[in-house]
């Protein structure tokens, strides 16, 4: 952007003036400019900069202008108070993240970054051994994957808190003067919370089907006072329980409170406290002990650095929620199982009654943290093992309830039955829900970053067509089939003969007598004597990542089926593992992949249904799906992995995803993707592809067929060569 | 021809071996009625201990054959040598093992191609015979041969199965690690550790075991407690015999390794 200005003058090194300047940014910034405000302050104040932070300003002003051109015009009105503040990496590190706020918050909150920076110098250079909740955040999820057993979520707030269900964690630590310090703080909030929901401290009441300490907190005069009584109870009371099941942690924890010194030990005033520090004190021992403490004049200590906060109402709704969802879960499941035992002995269902059944669980799996206890339920005598999400609710209920409640244990009616199958099959539903997508990154070139978790991608089943679509096509290849599939056969693993090995199955006979003659002429007996037979095996998995964009209406899409369905014919002759998957979406909140064909689903009717059902949808996001793709071939074990796109042009979406920017986030989702080991390959029909392909995935790793109805001839061809 | 000494592949001391159920009873009446038996189970829970305990018990020799991905026929069942001018057989191990009547291990079956898993059916079924193609020799099995295959199905590979035509020719017995006192018991006497550090390494197992599927394909083993153990009691620090015998043992990816870790430091 800058470069367009007077590099022709000769003055390279010389700072811009302010006027030349201002008319750059009255080009740039037009939209946003009034009479009021002008785009000559902002440019009096540049033009006190050195030529090279001039650059950097203009370069960046034009790459946010690309967002948002108000965003662009508070950046030009700020960025040279960020120079006096930063050196010129801090400035990049406050411009990524003012876009970043942009992004995820908007305009408003964008700006006000923009605005802020002397707040953000100043927290930078706090900053140094300051960790981040994306630093720690997998660690940390597998950390207390580890710890408890089940899958947590994690997500970031102002505090440290958990509703039950999330775990929320401050944005940023950095209270300690050293990162390792900042760390071991995140990790004992996680170790506390982990203690929290697995000593009870949210034990809910079954009565009521809520928390008890809810309802015992809320009956207090005061219950701010009582909830902070109560807080520095159960902070004694777990970290007294960590000690025996994990000292170290323990240890870490004591040290991080004398250090900061917050949550000092009450114990000498009030003995009270030692009755919750016995191995058996439960939430109700708190309770009683904060109904003690309640009308004694006590000045509390600060909470403990590690202690976050209790949000008893989020805690109530969430638990409420869940225990009645689960309720229902477990009764639902149960009468699953009962159906599948008394299926072929006992037809009438209704005749079921509570007495039929008898759920066990050991001792382990209510105490055990581990959850490696086990869930045993015996249906008119039958033992009957429970599936595995089954064993997941279970134990889900047990740490709410400390045991499975008695009306549990009674199955669900039919009509619960049948309402809960019913939901699974409407996935039109879930489309337009953001929750369930699949979050990726997206590489915006101009800033070179990621734009963190921008698409939101979902994979739904393709709508299935007419099988006989398939067959009418089989019907007009018949004899392409045929030769398809014997050269195809020919390049199937065969056994080759290694000859004049060391080792080996056989006798290699004419080394034998070639050896013989030289061990008659008095020379020395060769080793090498034997033939070994080895199976050239073809350890390859592939996947089709085909374009179904609403570009390719009509012939190409009639084009691409035909070459799927042929490729799928070749596939099966040669028993490569390959996998299909169609794409197209709208916009970065909807992007969609379709299954056509799984690695695991054999080449059955359904998956010829789902070929002929495919239909030409939106738009080509290419760089997300090509991420998603990538993922599910990284499971796949083989050798050599491949990942062929089928498209007819450039990448292109609604909502900005063309030109350049297409190409370039598509090409960075191919880098990871070779990163990652697999081979990116392209077939295309757009005969400008030499113009951007070459780019994206390099010069020989792309075909372009100029005649769409040589297409199904042609894709098998490619594979045949790409892949010998 | 070699001369085949049976004694070689005897079992003289008894080895340790801590029942998780009725699998010795089991296996011991699979071996009087002639049915191979299979061994299902993770790695490094007891399976090949198993089978040496079986085989002191049961008073027979046992050969075993740790399977690899270039293991064939011929490397089983036998092949020519050419020793001075002549060619002389040379018995591979399971021909070895059916001849001297003993037990043959195949350990971890499906690393072994997919052709000598062939070679094992008419062994494994009412036939007991091993017809040697390259001599024209059909050996038949005694009554005291058995066949033990063993293979982990926590491999989420498509590769790596078991093909039904091959695994219903088999008693299956399923192993999985120790609960966790028996596990604690094992680790101290294999290793003479005091019982709170088995605890602990026990726990500290159990952990790594739910992450399994969540980022490591495998969570730690028996074994690899029973390493940690013994440098623990050679004066290593807990932390460090933790580091080196299990988490890095089991992954490579840094922020997995961290978590792994920090559950260390947790319990020690």
């Amino acid at each position: 952007m800058a470069d367009r200005i007077n590099y022709s003058s000769g003055r390279v090194n010389q700072p811009l003036a302010e006027f030349e300047i201002e008319e750059f940014l009255k080009d740039l910034l037009g939209a946003v400019l009034t009479s009021r405000r002008t785009a000559a302050e902002p440019a009096l104040k540049l033009s006190s900069l050195h030529r090279s932070e001039q650059d950097f300003a203009l370069h960046w002003a034009g790459v946010i202008s690309k967002s948002n051109s108000e965003m662009a015009f508070q950046f030009v009105s700020h960025v040279t108070q960020a120079f006096s503040l930063l050196d010129t990496e801090g400035v990049t590190q406050w411009i990524i993240e003012a876009m970043d706020i942009y992004d995820r918050d908007g305009l408003y909150l964008g700006s006000a970054a923009l605005r802020g920076v002397e707040l953000f110098a100043e927290k930078l250079v706090q900053n140094q051994y300051s960790v981040t909740f994306n630093d720690v955040v997998t660690v940390m999820n597998k950390y207390a994957i580890g710890v408890s057993g089940r899958h947590l979520e994690m997500d970031e707030d102002k505090k440290a808190w958990t509703d039950t269900e999330t775990m929320y964690l401050p944005h940023s630590v950095r209270q300690f003067e050293s990162s390792r310090r900042n760390f071991e703080l995140y990790k004992a909030m996680v170790g506390f919370m982990l203690a929290q929901s697995r000593f009870g401290t949210f034990r809910v009441d079954q009565a009521t089907g809520v928390p008890i300490v809810c309802t015992k907190i809320a009956n207090y005069r005061d219950p701010a006072r009582a909830l902070r009584i109560f807080e520095a109870v159960e902070e004694h009371r777990l970290l007294a329980r960590l000690e025996t099941e994990l000292p170290g942690l323990a240890r870490q924890m004591r040290m991080l409170k004398q250090d900061s010194s917050s949550g000092q030990q009450l114990t000498s005033e009030f003995p009270e406290f030692e009755r919750v520090q016995d191995s058996d004190a439960t939430v109700n021992d708190s309770l009683t002990l904060v109904k003690q403490l309640y009308d004694k004049k006590v000045n509390f200590p600060e909470p403990a650095c590690y202690q976050g906060v209790i949000d008893l109402e989020q805690v109530r709704l969430v638990t409420r929620q869940r225990v009645e969802m689960e309720r229902e879960k477990f009764r639902t499941d149960l009468a699953l199982l009962a159906e599948g035992v008394l299926d072929e002995s006992e037809p009438d269902r209704d005749g079921l009654k509570r007495e039929a059944y008898q759920v066990s669980y050991s001792q382990e799996m209510e105490s055990d943290r581990h959850g490696d206890g086990e869930l045993t339920v015996t249906i008119e005598g039958q033992p009957v093992a429970p599936p595995e999400d089954m064993i997941q609710t279970a134990k889900s209920i047990i740490q709410d309830f400390g045991e499975i409640p008695e009306d549990y244990l009674v199955p669900a009616g039919t009509a619960l039955y049948d309402a809960g199958q019913s939901t699974e099959d409407r996935p039109e539903k879930e489309i337009g829900k953001l929750e369930d997508g699949i979050f990726y990154d997206e590489w915006d070139y101009r800033r070179c970053h990621y734009r963190k978790n921008w698409c939101v991608l979902k994979e739904l089943e393709m709508h299935p067509g007419s099988a006989q679509t398939v067959t009418a096509i089989l019907a007009k290849y018949f004899h392409l089939v045929r030769e398809i599939r014997k050269s195809f056969e020919a390049l199937r693993g065969d056994d080759r003969m290694l000859r004049r090995q060391k080792i080996g199955d056989d006798i290699d006979i004419d080394a034998v007598v070639g050896s013989y003659v030289d061990v008659v002429k008095g020379e020395e007996l060769s080793e090498r004597l034997f033939i070994k037979s080895r199976r050239m095996e073809r350890n390859l998995a592939v996947v089709f990542m085909v374009d179904v964009s609403g570009s390719t209406k009509g012939w190409i899409n009639e084009a691409e089926r035909e070459s799927l369905v042929l490729l799928s014919e070749a596939l099966e002759a040669l028993g490569d593992r390959y996998a299909i998957y169609g794409f197209s979406g709208m916009t970065r909140k909807r992007c969609e992949v379709y299954r056509i064909k799984t690695f695991e689903e054999p080449y059955n009717h359904h998956v010829k249904a789902r070929m002929a059902g495919m239909k030409p949808q939106d738009y080509t996001r290419m760089g997300v799906v090509i991420r998603h793709l990538t993922e599910k071939l990284k499971r796949i074990e083989a050798k050599t992995r491949v990942l062929i796109t089928i498209s007819d042009g450039k990448p292109d979406d609604y909502d900005g995803y063309r030109g350049e920017y297409g190409i370039e986030d598509t090409r960075q989702a191919l880098l990871e993707a070779k990163h990652a080991g697999i081979h990116p390959f392209c077939v295309t029909i757009d005969t400008h592809a030499h113009e951007y392909l070459p780019h994206m995935y390099g010069h020989v790793n792309y075909t372009v067929v100029s005649d769409i109805r040589k297409l199904p001839l042609k894709v098998s061809d490619i594979y045949r060569k790409l892949t010998t | 021809m070699y001369r085949i000494e049976s004694e070689e592949y005897q079992i003289s001391q008894q080895p340790y071996y801590a029942p998780q159920g009725n699998e010795i009873e089991l296996f011991e009446s699979a071996y009087q009625n002639c049915i191979p038996v299979l061994l299902k189970g993770p790695t490094g829970c007891g399976k090949s201990r198993f089978m040496e305990y079986m085989a002191w018990r049961l008073g027979r020799s046992l050969v075993t054959v740790a399977c690899h991905d270039d293991l064939t026929a011929s490397d089983l069942v036998g092949r020519y040598l050419i020793v001075g001018g002549e060619t002389q057989w040379v018995d591979g191990p399971l021909t070895r093992a059916v001849r001297i009547g003993g037990i043959c291990y195949l350990d971890e079956i499906v690393e072994a191609r997919k052709d000598t898993t062939v070679v094992i059916h008419p062994l494994a079924d009412d036939r007991r015979v091993l017809p040697i193609d390259k001599t024209g020799e059909l050996l038949y099995a005694s009554d005291q041969f058995n066949l033990t295959i063993s293979y982990n199905p926590g491999y989420q590979s498509v590769l790596k199965d078991l093909k039904q035509s091959t695994r219903q020719r088999f008693l299956s017995l399923e192993f999985n690690y120790p609960n966790e006192e028996l596990e604690q018991s094992i680790i101290t006497h294999e290793s003479g550790i005091d019982p709170g550090n088995a605890a602990a390494l026990v726990r500290f197992a159990m952990m790594t075991r739910n992450l399994k599927g969540s980022g490591l394909e495998e969570g730690a083993s028996t074994r690899l407690l029973i390493h940690a153990a013994k440098l623990m009691v050679s004066g290593v620090t807990p932390l460090d015999a933790c580091n080196a015998c299990i988490s890095q043992t089991l992954t490579d990816d840094p922020e997995i390794l961290t978590a792994i870790q920090e559950m260390a430091s947790s319990l020690f």
